[in-house]
């Protein structure tokens, strides 16, 4: 069913600080290396070991540079996958029901087995979240790794997506944006964090952090060049100390 | 937007025979056609072989076009869903208005009543074509009411130049008189359509930027400077389509030139060349012209809309 519906139990979705991501693409591998064999198995590669290699991927690690008026620069490493839209129009958009949203945690899923791979959900997001696979004839998307969120035989630390399991800098956190006392609530509230694209009306469960503000170069915010030597004064100095102070000077 | 091949000829295949079947319908309905067997077979005929062959490029150029009847389910939300369900309930009252011209000898009374459902569907299953593209919101250049207007003119306008053609060809100045009117209105009010649309993608102020799509705009300008990949993508193969501007400028003309200014003027000529193949040929010439024209019209249509994914490859706003 593609209607929306109208309202899930739990939003699940990612929050990630774009303060502290460094570029690496680990998320964007593991992801890769999860999904090859989960759900949405296989995720397809093109001429893997040739000049040209391409295929499915769930998680894009791109990088930009921003520059304001005055020429200050800045980097900053931006990992694109699905944010599980509250109002997600690759779900509506669907024709044949493959695509929906879950009404118990919001996740967004394809139903590999009824999808004609027509291709028109990749065209309604604005986000380029789903890809489609050449090779099987349907589209594939991010599954918050539903297989591993959920499975008992794993220790309940490693229940949550591979992305966040792998980050070696902690720059993604997993949970339920529904509750507002859940941990990644709070980080949000405390971090400002924010929606991708807001004017497309779509609603994004998952958010990003902002980076904190660089030091722009004037006096105090740079650290100090040296360390000050403290050595015309024993206030505070032992006993021992101040005798040998005497004794030196 | 990629401009496949098999959606540009399914939108401009099927609009025609839609276009065909509408006036059909309506001049059946007005008695204006006498139920000539051997023009039903050609104008009915070919108005199902466009609507069919288009359908079928559409359905071929899926994943799984074996799984295809699925997408008949999810007509609540689905614009797609909505066009394929239209486009088969018409089948029902135009295979029953085709039936009862060519087998039966009538198209007035009951025939005409399902001529008359006939083209209504006819025009549904267009404004649901023109919908799939006009809801979706990332690509600003679709979601308008230009759009529609496109889909909702352009089709009955093309059906109308090839219905007077071959009425001229059977010798059918009667029909043939009213759809060339009705053509030179068309093409009047789809050329006016189209320069407003494009008056529209080219001024309109952007609804979405790089700044935006990584929420990074307050920080200054926002560049690409890492790719996630080196090679081209779904993505960028499918949304990433770059049309340079001369190129559409050039395109441009030629949809203009040939899709409404010269039909216009050869269907105008016939009004005053009434003499021997003269009207046969001019009509010819204005749909083979008006044909090519749209093509390129709906060529440009996906070329130059952009997509919001885009953004984050480097486009500045869309």
């Amino acid at each position: 069913m593609t209607s929306l519906p109208e309202k899930t139990d739990k939003k699940l979705g990612l929050v990630v600080d774009l303060d502290i991501c460094v570029g690496c693409h680990a998320c964007a591998v593991n992801c890769k290396e999860w999904n090859a064999g989960a759900k949405s198995a296989p995720l397809t590669d093109y001429d893997p070991y040739g000049k040209k290699p391409d295929g499915v991927w769930f998680n894009r690690v791109h990088t930009y540079e921003t520059t304001d008026e005055a020429g200050h620069g800045q980097t900053v490493h931006f990992p694109r996958s699905c944010l599980h839209c509250e109002d997600a129009p690759c779900v509506t958009v669907c024709p044949t029901g493959a695509s929906y949203k879950r009404e118990e945690d919001g996740i967004v899923l394809v139903n590999e087995d009824i999808c004609i791979g027509c291709k028109l959900c990749s065209w309604a997001c604005p986000y380029g979240a789903r890809e489609y696979d050449e090779n099987e004839g349907v589209m594939k998307k991010c599954t918050l790794c539903i297989d591993k969120i959920y499975n008992e035989n794993l220790p309940q630390e490693s229940r949550v997506p591979a992305c966040v399991s792998t980050c070696p800098a902690g720059a993604r956190s997993f949970g339920d944006l529904g509750d507002p006392e859940s941990e990644v609530s709070k980080l949000v509230a405390a971090r400002g964090g924010y929606d991708l694209m807001p004017e497309q009306g779509t609603k994004p469960v998952n958010k990003y952090l902002p980076p904190r503000p660089r030091q722009d170069g004037r006096e105090g915010d740079k650290a100090p060049r040296m360390l000050e030597h403290a050595d015309d004064s024993t206030e505070g100095a032992g006993l021992i100390a101040r005798w040998v102070d005497k004794i030196l000077s | 937007m990629h401009p496949a091949k098999s959606v540009i000829f399914f939108t401009t295949a099927s609009g025609a025979g839609y276009g065909m079947m509408i006036w059909l319908g309506v001049l059946a309905a007005l008695g204006e056609v006498y139920p000539d067997a051997s023009l039903g077979i050609v104008t009915l005929g070919l108005a199902f072989a466009l609507i069919v062959a288009g359908l079928l490029s559409s359905t071929l150029h899926l994943g799984r076009p074996e799984r295809a009847w699925r997408a008949l389910s999810q007509w609540r939300s689905s614009w797609l869903s909505r066009e394929g369900l239209a486009a088969i309930i018409a089948f029902v009252p135009l295979g029953i208005f085709a039936f009862a011209w060519v087998v039966m000898g009538t198209n007035s009374g009951a025939a005409a009543m399902a001529g008359l459902a006939g083209a209504a569907l006819s025009l549904l299953t267009l404004y649901c074509t023109a919908m799939i593209y006009a809801s979706l919101r990332p690509i600003p250049a679709w979601h308008n009411g230009w759009t529609v207007a496109g889909y909702l003119v352009l089709g009955p306008m093309s059906g109308a130049v090839l219905l007077t053609a071959i009425f001229h060809l059977f010798g059918q100045s009667k029909p043939a008189a009213i759809t060339s009117l009705l053509s030179l209105a068309l093409l009047a009010t789809g050329l006016l359509v189209k320069l407003a649309y494009w008056n529209l993608i080219r001024n309109e102020a952007p609804v979405s930027t790089a700044g935006t799509a990584t929420g990074l705009g307050h920080l200054g300008k926002v560049e690409m400077t890492g790719s996630p990949h080196d090679n081209d993508n779904y993505l960028l193969r499918e949304m990433g389509f770059r049309i340079a501007r001369k190129h559409a400028e050039k395109l441009r003309t030629i949809a203009v030139a040939l899709g409404f200014v010269l039909p216009f003027l050869c269907l105008l000529a016939t009004i005053y060349l009434t003499g021997g193949l003269m009207p046969l040929l001019l009509s010819a010439l204005a749909t083979l012209s008006c044909a090519i024209g749209l093509a390129a019209e709906r060529w440009l249509f996906f070329a130059e809309a952009r997509h919001a994914v885009t953004l984050y490859y480097g486009e500045q706003a869309v």
